[in-house]
């Protein structure tokens, strides 16, 4: 299928349309708000919060008896929330650490989810149909008006941490000394978690409870590499998670049998994994290539001074010594013709005849330099 | 009951068990959420060892999801090492991607076999007895009791040969290092174990399941004893007591049986963390009570001793006056005052707070120290 065809449904097709503006709304929130999860040390926070709205959304439907989307994202807000506060008073009043209490909240309220489910699912009016494409998500059954719910949620989330930014940035960073200032944290803690679900909530129709966490998480990992400055950091993350929200809803519509979620979650997966290669600041790339400029320079290093322990035992400078000697002296070898070519450049030595070797004033200047840092 | 039903307990508290025995050493180690990570993964594992076999019941499945799990842990260390993400987010950036690609694979390639992402996340334990193993043409009971029943008997093993190794890798890596245990190969075997535990446990039971099983359990037993020995013991009984229970559970509900097993988990870890000897929520409410007030009547027998023989004695010495004095209610004053009374500490006299015998070794106990 090629591009432009691509491109023209998602402006005029309505379910291309409407699902690709689904995913970049969850895209731009959730990779936002999972900047702060992130750094936060809270990463898996997401996963355990995503598996315990289940119940939630069972509950809410199982109360009402509508599919409304507002009501059942209302039932997941709130068994989130339920679960995520379980986790902190379990860790707060008990020796269980952290981790456990995540796996123990995720999985025991999935569970609990997936019983009231399938209780659900053998009551005898049948308008429950569909509520377990929250588990997987089925992004094709969006409809307009669940973008539009999922946009307002969004928005006010977003509003919100626009509004409480400076509060949010003091907690992230230094809790303590937000609560020696006068915050209150725990509300701010509260809050800020709050809106974490809600990033959550929206995502869950979209691309599932499974693969919701990785949405959370990965656009805010991408978005880590590039910056240490926060604002940048969640903008770049919201820009992440909205391209990888399009992407992959583009590329699943293109072929048969490619489920969006995992489209998703394979786009955003790649982002990470380039940002994490060849981000300018912290990227693998970059830092291979800084290692191995400093790994030269040293070695330079470490072949002038080679060069000026062997000038000191000779009463002329113009004394020349064989490369030989020098790979002798050296804890690498192979590096020394590269260092010693840098040495000429530099017009620290010169080559007095063929292999054979001797300082330059400059380069006794600069041995004797070092010399004297090291001794410092 | 009928034989069936009688098998899906069985079999339920045998994955139970074996879930529950490598996940104490899991939430000891602070590795918890692996287990969701690896549970997850080893889907992938399955798939392309069902790709190579083209056969769902080949054993090179669980060798296939085994190694997955592990290649899991090396990729979260690997992805951790880098020092560009903290370990939390490599976990959650690891599963859901391999475990996105194992869902592709069986939605485009594997669409019509029994692999479904359905199955392996929620698992169906009401069909495993219909999926019996049969050795020369004889019936000898359901094939996931054996499959499950060895990797029980593997766990077992594997934690009785190296439990020295494990205890010491566990609550010291660094001396178990200087010792030469190799703390990093206990760790593997250890990641291959729960990998080959999950992978034959989802097959009954799902894999949000086997996450239930393997941290609920030992968590609650964490709360009941300071013993390892014990505290594999305890969580075997308790993930045992959550499978028949939850089973039943189902029953009554005509609901899914992993899922109403792992809120029996639930169920269990909530009532030990309420009622737990020593951490339970109720004993430290009741300890924290006992301290108080015991911390109050050794107040109040040293504010009677501090003002008795004095001047103010007959103004000081007066239930009224301790709320002003020691900042305590009304209430809780004559509770300590009754409290105090009754253990023979202080006695009344015409509305005057007196101390007696013991209640002046209290309080000049107390002054000493």
């Amino acid at each position: 299928m090629d591009i432009s065809q691509l491109l023209y449904d998602l402006f005029f097709d309505y379910t291309l349309r409407t699902v690709g503006l689904g995913a970049a709304i969850l895209g731009i929130v959730s990779g936002m708000l999972g900047s702060f999860a992130v750094l936060r040390k809270q990463s898996l926070l997401g996963d355990a919060i995503s598996h315990a709205a289940l119940p939630g959304i069972v509950l809410a439907f199982l109360l009402t008896r509508t599919r409304e989307p507002a009501v059942l994202m209302l039932g997941a807000l709130i068994a989130g929330w339920i679960g995520t506060l379980f986790m902190l008073t379990i860790t707060r009043t008990t020796r269980i650490k952290y981790d456990s209490a995540l796996g123990l909240v995720l999985s025991v309220f999935f569970g609990l989810g997936l019983m009231l489910l399938t209780f659900t699912q053998k009551l005898p009016d049948a308008t429950q149909a569909g509520l377990d494409k929250f588990l997987f998500g089925q992004a094709a059954t969006l409809l307009q008006r669940d973008v539009i719910t999922m946009g307002l949620i969004g928005a006010m989330a977003l509003g919100l941490l626009v509004a409480f930014w400076k509060e949010f940035k003091l907690l992230t960073f230094d809790p303590e000394y937000a609560a020696s200032l006068g915050f209150p944290v725990r509300v701010l803690d509260v809050l800020l978690t709050t809106l974490l679900v809600i990033a959550i909530v929206i995502g869950l129709q979209t691309v599932g409870v499974v693969l919701m966490s990785a949405m959370i998480v990965a656009p805010a990992a991408a978005a880590r590499q590039w910056t240490d400055r926060l604002s940048l950091m969640v903008v770049l993350g919201g820009l992440f998670g909205a391209l990888a929200g399009v992407g992959g809803t583009l590329i699943s519509s293109s072929a048969e049998r490619l489920p969006t979620g995992p489209v998703i979650v394979l786009c955003v997966s790649t982002i990470v994994l380039i940002s994490m290669l060849f981000a300018t600041n912290r990227g693998l790339l970059w830092n291979w290539i800084r290692s191995q400029q400093n790994r030269r320079k040293l070695r330079a290093r470490a072949v002038l001074a080679d060069l000026n322990t062997l000038a000191m035992q000779h009463p002329d400078q113009e004394h020349g010594h064989s490369v030989s000697v020098l790979r002798a002296m050296s804890t690498n070898p192979d590096g020394v013709s590269y260092a010693l070519s840098q040495l000429k450049e530099r017009g620290h030595a010169r080559e007095v005849a063929h292999e054979v070797w001797a300082l330059t004033d400059e380069g006794l200047a600069e041995a004797s330099k070092n010399l004297e840092n090291k001794r410092e | 009951m009928s034989q069936a039903q009688v098998e899906i307990q069985l079999i339920a508290s045998i994955v139970a068990i074996a879930c529950a025995l490598p996940g104490v050493f899991l939430v000891l180690r602070r590795m918890a959420m692996m287990s969701d990570a690896i549970s997850h993964t080893v889907l992938l594992g399955i798939v392309i060892a069902f790709f190579i076999t083209r056969s769902i019941t080949s054993p090179l499945l669980l060798l296939g999801a085994a190694l997955m799990g592990v290649i899991t842990v090396s990729l979260v260390e690997l992805l951790n090492r880098t020092g560009l993400v903290r370990e939390d987010a490599a976990i959650g950036l690891v599963f859901p991607a391999i475990f996105s690609i194992a869902v592709l694979l069986i939605s485009r390639f594997a669409g019509d076999v029994h692999l479904d992402t359905d199955a392996v996340l929620l698992g169906e334990l009401a069909f495993a007895p219909f999926n019996r193993l049969r050795l020369f043409g004889l019936d000898i009971g359901p094939e996931a009791l054996y499959v499950s029943g060895g990797i029980l008997l593997l766990n077992i093993i594997f934690i009785v040969l190296f439990y020295k190794e494990l205890k010491i890798a566990t609550f010291d890596p660094a001396l178990a290092a200087a010792l030469g245990f190799a703390p990093a190969a206990i760790h593997y075997a250890l990641m291959a174990l729960v990998s080959l535990t999950a992978v034959g446990a989802f097959d009954a039971v799902g894999s949000v399941l086997v996450v239930a099983f393997m941290i609920a359990p030992p968590a609650a037993a964490y709360l009941l004893t300071d013993r390892l020995s014990r505290m594999l013991i305890y969580s075997a009984l308790i993930g045992t007591f959550s499978a028949i229970s939850g089973y039943w559970l189902a029953h009554w509900l005509d609901a899914s049986i992993a899922g109403s097993m792992a809120t029996m988990t639930g169920v269990s870890f909530l009532t030990v963390y309420l009622f737990a000897p020593e951490r339970g929520l109720i004993a430290q409410a009741r300890q924290r009570r006992r301290q108080r007030i015991e911390f109050a009547l050794t107040m109040l027998t040293m504010h009677i001793a501090h003002h008795t023989a004095t001047n103010e004695a007959e103004q000081e010495n007066q239930v009224v006056r301790l709320n002003e004095h020691l900042k305590w209610s009304q209430q809780f004053a004559m509770e300590i005052v009754g409290i105090a009374e009754r253990n023979g500490l202080i006695r009344q006299q015409e509305g005057l707070l007196l101390l007696t015998e013991s209640g002046l070794i209290r309080a000049q106990q107390e002054f000493n120290t």
